[in-house]
């Protein structure tokens, strides 16, 4: 029965394509692979041939690119100021990079290759890890101020620093479960429903009647996807501002 | 359940699987257990013997990406922007420096107006005046004319007159004497008659 029936976990199973293996470890070119070269690849294509006519008076495909352009430049500039505009490559590939792969995970049979935890904590810890690294390069042992807030009473102090620990602690978490959960929940879910449309539209009249139902869910919950989609791009660019602007300022809390 | 077996669609591709695992007893937020069919029976998003090639796959593709990013495109993307934000800054320079030179050029047409209206003005007044001058000139010299004529007509009229009255005393003489003679028939001498007449005229 297992194999036949609509499975909602299903379009999350990584299948290998090209078995490679290294020294034990499975590299192997999957499907995940494959989406994350096509997000690649549409992404990088879609910026690289929008612009190449740099024309003065952008068309409409270019006016495309380059406000994505000053949408992550004014976003970073606000979020962790002008001397943050060095993460600019950064923060403009995370964004791109994520918002084509979640748009390309819409299209049906699709894969979503941030609904891989593992991916969406690997660009958490790629994040976190410039932070950490940036600021202990730039400041040194100054950047543990980041922990410490200015205008606290001292007695305070200790509970105040563990809080502000956790926090940081939990950011890499928090940062790549966000991404990961909305992606799964949201695209079991359309999935779920749309299986529903196809179960009740084989149980005669009755059933392709009440089949109307989930189907209109499942167009609302696509509507409602394609915005989940784009929103947690942008959050996890504007968390990843937020946080480039503890190494940039650690002491600016 | 959600779906009945009988009715589903076949998505599954169990051929080409080697981490298929679609969750026998994992439970997912939305409530939906599965009775196993796959291999691992893991959760496939926490199925950790893929996580290598996601990493390895992900470094590759992102870091691809970023280098496409941080050499390509961007620096394109800034250079259109600059291109146009430039363009736009010598456009509003050449445009103000065009007003500016309009204006200066309605200022000096204003100006050469003003001159212009000044001169003939000038022109007018002295050429008024030239011919007030002139007018009054003529007047004077034809008054003058007109009174020399005046007075050497009354000169005229003030001979014609005397010698009129001359006249009028002879006249009356000769009358005086032609009236005595018929009356009294006798000579009456001139000198007589003369002062007689001379004596009644007064």
């Amino acid at each position: 029965m297992a194999g036949d029936k609509v499975d909602p976990v299903h379009q999350f199973v990584v299948n290998t394509i090209v078995p490679i293996h290294i020294g034990g470890i499975d590299f192997s070119f999957t499907n995940a692979s494959l989406f994350m070269v096509a997000t690649l690849a549409v992404a990088a294509g879609f910026l690289y041939f929008t612009t190449s006519k740099r024309s003065l008076v952008p068309g409409r495909m270019q006016s495309v690119s380059e406000i994505s352009y000053e949408f992550i430049a004014s976003m970073l500039r606000e979020g962790a100021g002008s001397h943050g505009m060095k993460f600019f490559p950064m923060v403009f590939s995370l964004f791109m990079f994520i918002l084509t792969a979640n748009m390309l995970g819409m299209v049906p049979y699709f894969f979503t290759i941030t609904s891989q935890i593992i991916v969406t904590f690997a660009l958490a810890l790629f994040v976190i890890g410039t932070v950490l690294f940036y600021g202990f390069y730039k400041h040194g042992l100054g950047f543990l101020n980041v922990f410490v807030p200015s205008g606290v009473p001292g007695i305070l102090l200790p509970l105040v620093v563990s809080i502000e620990i956790i926090s940081f602690l939990s950011r890499p978490i928090s940062l790549s479960v966000r991404l990961f959960a909305n992606m799964l929940a949201g695209h079991i879910t359309l999935k779920v429903f749309a299986g529903f449309v196809a179960s009740l539209g084989t149980l005669g009249a009755l059933g392709i009647g009440g089949a109307v139902l989930p189907l209109i869910m499942t167009v609302a919950l696509t509507g409602l996807e394609f915005l989940v989609a784009f929103l947690q791009a942008y959050v996890f660019a504007v968390l990843t501002c937020m946080y480039l602007n503890d190494a940039v300022h650690p002491g600016g809390h | 359940m959600f779906v009945t077996a009988a009715y589903a669609q076949s998505t599954t591709t169990e051929g080409a699987e080697t981490h298929d695992a679609a969750a026998g007893e994992v439970h997912t937020e939305t409530g939906v257990a599965h009775e196993g069919g796959h291999g691992s029976g893991v959760f496939p998003p926490f199925d950790s013997s893929t996580f290598a090639s996601q990493l390895l796959w992900l470094a590759i593709t992102f870091g691809l990406f970023y280098i496409l990013m941080a050499k390509v495109i961007m620096p394109r993307i800034s250079g259109i922007l600059e291109t146009r934000h430039d363009k736009i800054a010598q456009d509003l320079d050449e445009a103000s420096r065009s007003k500016a030179e309009a204006d200066a050029a309605v200022a000096a047409y204003e100006q050469e107006l003003a001159a212009a209206k000044v001169k003939g003005n000038a022109i007018a007044s002295s050429a008024r005046e030239a011919a007030k001058v002139k007018a009054a000139a003529e007047r004077a010299a034809i008054e003058a004319s007109l009174n020399d004529k005046i007075s050497a007509a009354e000169v005229r009229i003030a001979d014609i007159k005397t010698k009129a009255l001359a006249d009028v005393g002879s006249i009356a003489e000769e009358t005086a004497g032609a009236v005595v003679e018929l009356l009294i028939g006798g000579k009456v001498s001139k000198a007589e008659i003369a002062t007689a007449v001379k004596a009644s005229a007064k």
